[in-house]
């Protein structure tokens, strides 16, 4: 039964993490174009590390990172008496009032807590591949856009949100769609993070059951657990690739585009 | 004991040689730098291999996805729809446990559970698939009107694709050929976490890392490091790839060269 419900935690973060990391991405974008130089370097030293370095050493990192920084702030909020150091060697101590989740909370709020973490880790590594894509996409909006926006005494602010933004999205989506498949492939990596996703429980459940143990004695299986997931994947990616295209044509429509130029003519031939 | 020694003792042992005990207190930073830096050479064996062989094998798979003939271009549709479509971790996956009952009933086959091999077959599998399609858009974006010249001059066959074809399509799918070459070197760092094991500790650079992160809990020294060397071998491979590019495109006017950029709008 879990195995099936785990389907649903991967639908679940793909559901959470995308609208999460488009917004880490349109804030990643956003600064870049900033004016004040600090935000656009730090925006643009964002996207550039994290794609540089393989995306699975930042989910690793990222969880612990995160965890241990949640606690380090609380701690230095709850418990100002504290007098020991925090490094002690080689752990990490907190007082007992910072630590995350509670250690007498019970088992489910440890599991929402890493899965938040989760997807606040995946939003953070697709964010900047998402900054990447957006930050494309605003300088392929045509110039003159800015300039009409301009001769109209728009000021940068009222460019910015009603020309550039609305213009931006059909450039962006070929990026964004292909970032979306990205995503689903990286869901798996969810079991490094030791959430008890679909690969969990195709381990689990594949391995090799005795008769002693449990009532389906079966041999190593894991093979066609295996198989199953990949199925699983390719069906889901292939849904994906149809719908996407589908959204691709509604963007397009009216855009100063060749696939809009191409939509236009076929409906004025027609 | 002192950085050298270090260095003498852990340099290569990700290949098994050298001390058998890794370090498991005062992990001092020679030590972080030393076995994480050894532990590259898989990631960079994986990623060589992978490139040099999917290299040839992805421009079969595209020719014949380009194929009019059925027989042939369904099975290279297929092949690049399943290892596109499905994620490499579940590959390594299903892969290794593929292996594993192979090996079970033949014999031969007593090394494909083996990181070196195992793996390396997966990830060439992968990078032909994401290759292939590639050069296969490459060879769709081959302009008409080269092709026109190429019959005027009484080009046909083997000659044509050689001399008019085969250049252009490179030339075209350069720059998103330094990116999946990034990409691969990045996916190695995946062989280790999947089902195939680090026998006697013999890991990957990635799996050194989370080893100290694990015995030090403290996650912000190992992974730099690690992010360190993978900039550097994206630099290596972006410096390389950048040359041929430019050798690649050395007959046209200098201006419009767009050299491979580190960031592109389409990545795997």
């Amino acid at each position: 039964m879990s195995f099936y419900a785990s389907f649903g935690t991967v639908l679940l973060l793909l559901a959470v993490t995308a609208p999460l990391a488009l917004g880490f991405g349109f804030g990643a974008a956003a600064g870049s174009r900033s004016h004040l130089v600090p935000v656009k370097w730090l925006s643009n030293l964002y996207m550039a590390i994290v794609r540089g370095v393989p995306d699975i050493a930042f989910f690793l990192f990222f969880v612990i990172a995160l965890d241990q920084g949640l606690e380090w702030m609380r701690h230095q909020v709850l418990c100002s008496d504290w007098d020991q150091p925090i490094r002690q060697g080689n752990d990490f101590v907190v007082c007992a009032a910072a630590k995350l989740p509670q250690n007498s909370a019970p088992e489910v709020y440890h599991q929402i807590y890493g899965f938040a973490l989760a997807v606040l880790t995946f939003a953070i590594v697709f964010g900047a591949f998402a900054g990447n894509v957006i930050a494309g996409a605003f300088k392929a909006v045509p110039h003159g856009q800015i300039e009409t926006a301009e001769a109209y005494g728009m000021t940068k602010r009222q460019t910015f949100w009603r020309i550039m933004v609305p213009q931006m999205w059909t450039y962006a989506l070929p990026g964004l769609s292909n970032l979306w498949m990205v995503l689903i492939k990286a869901t798996p990596l969810l079991f490094l993070l030791g959430v008890e996703d679909v690969v969990y429980w195709a381990k689990e459940l594949g391995g090799t059951k005795t008769a002693r143990f449990t009532d389906y004695p079966h041999g190593d299986w894991r093979m066609y657990y295996f198989f199953g997931l990949l199925v699983f994947y390719l069906l889901f990616t292939k849904v994906s690739e149809v719908v996407l295209s589908r959204i691709t044509r509604k963007l397009s429509h009216g855009q100063a585009t060749a696939a809009g130029e191409a939509m236009r003519k076929a409906g004025a031939g027609a | 004991m002192s950085c050298s020694d270090t260095i003498t003792n852990y340099a290569f042992r990700s290949l098994g040689f050298g001390e058998r005990r890794l370090p498991t207190a005062d992990i001092t930073l020679c030590d972080q730098f030393t076995l994480i830096g050894s532990g590259m050479i898989w990631n960079i064996y994986f990623g060589l291999l992978a490139i040099l062989l999917g290299f040839f094998s992805a421009q079969a798979i595209a020719l014949a996805k380009a194929s009019s003939n059925k027989a042939v271009r369904k099975p290279a549709e297929w092949f690049i729809f399943v290892f596109r479509g499905s994620p490499l971790f579940i590959q390594f996956f299903f892969g290794y446990f593929l292996f594993l009952s192979l090996k079970q009933t033949f014999p031969t086959f007593d090394n494909l559970t083996d990181a070196w091999l195992g793996a390396a077959i997966v990830l060439w599998l992968n990078t032909t698939a994401y290759s292939a399609e590639i050069f296969f858009g490459a060879l769709m974006a081959v302009p008409k009107g080269d092709l026109e010249s190429a019959d005027a001059y009484g080009f046909t066959g083997w000659p044509r694709f050689r001399r008019i074809v085969w250049p252009t399509m490179l030339r075209l799918a350069w720059p998103a050929y330094t990116n999946e070459a990034i990409f691969i070197f990045h996916s190695t760092t995946l062989v280790f976490f999947s089902g195939f094991p680090a026998l006697q500790q013999k890991g990957d650079a990635l799996y050194y890392a989370s080893y100290f992160a694990d015995k030090t809990f403290n996650p912000f020294i190992p992974y730099p490091i690690l992010a360190g060397y993978f900039v550097l071998v994206t630099l290596c491979i972006i410096t390389v790839f950048g040359l041929i590019g430019k050798r690649l495109n050395r007959h046209l006017p200098q201006a419009r060269v767009s050299r491979p950029r580190l960031m592109s709008q389409i990545f795997r």
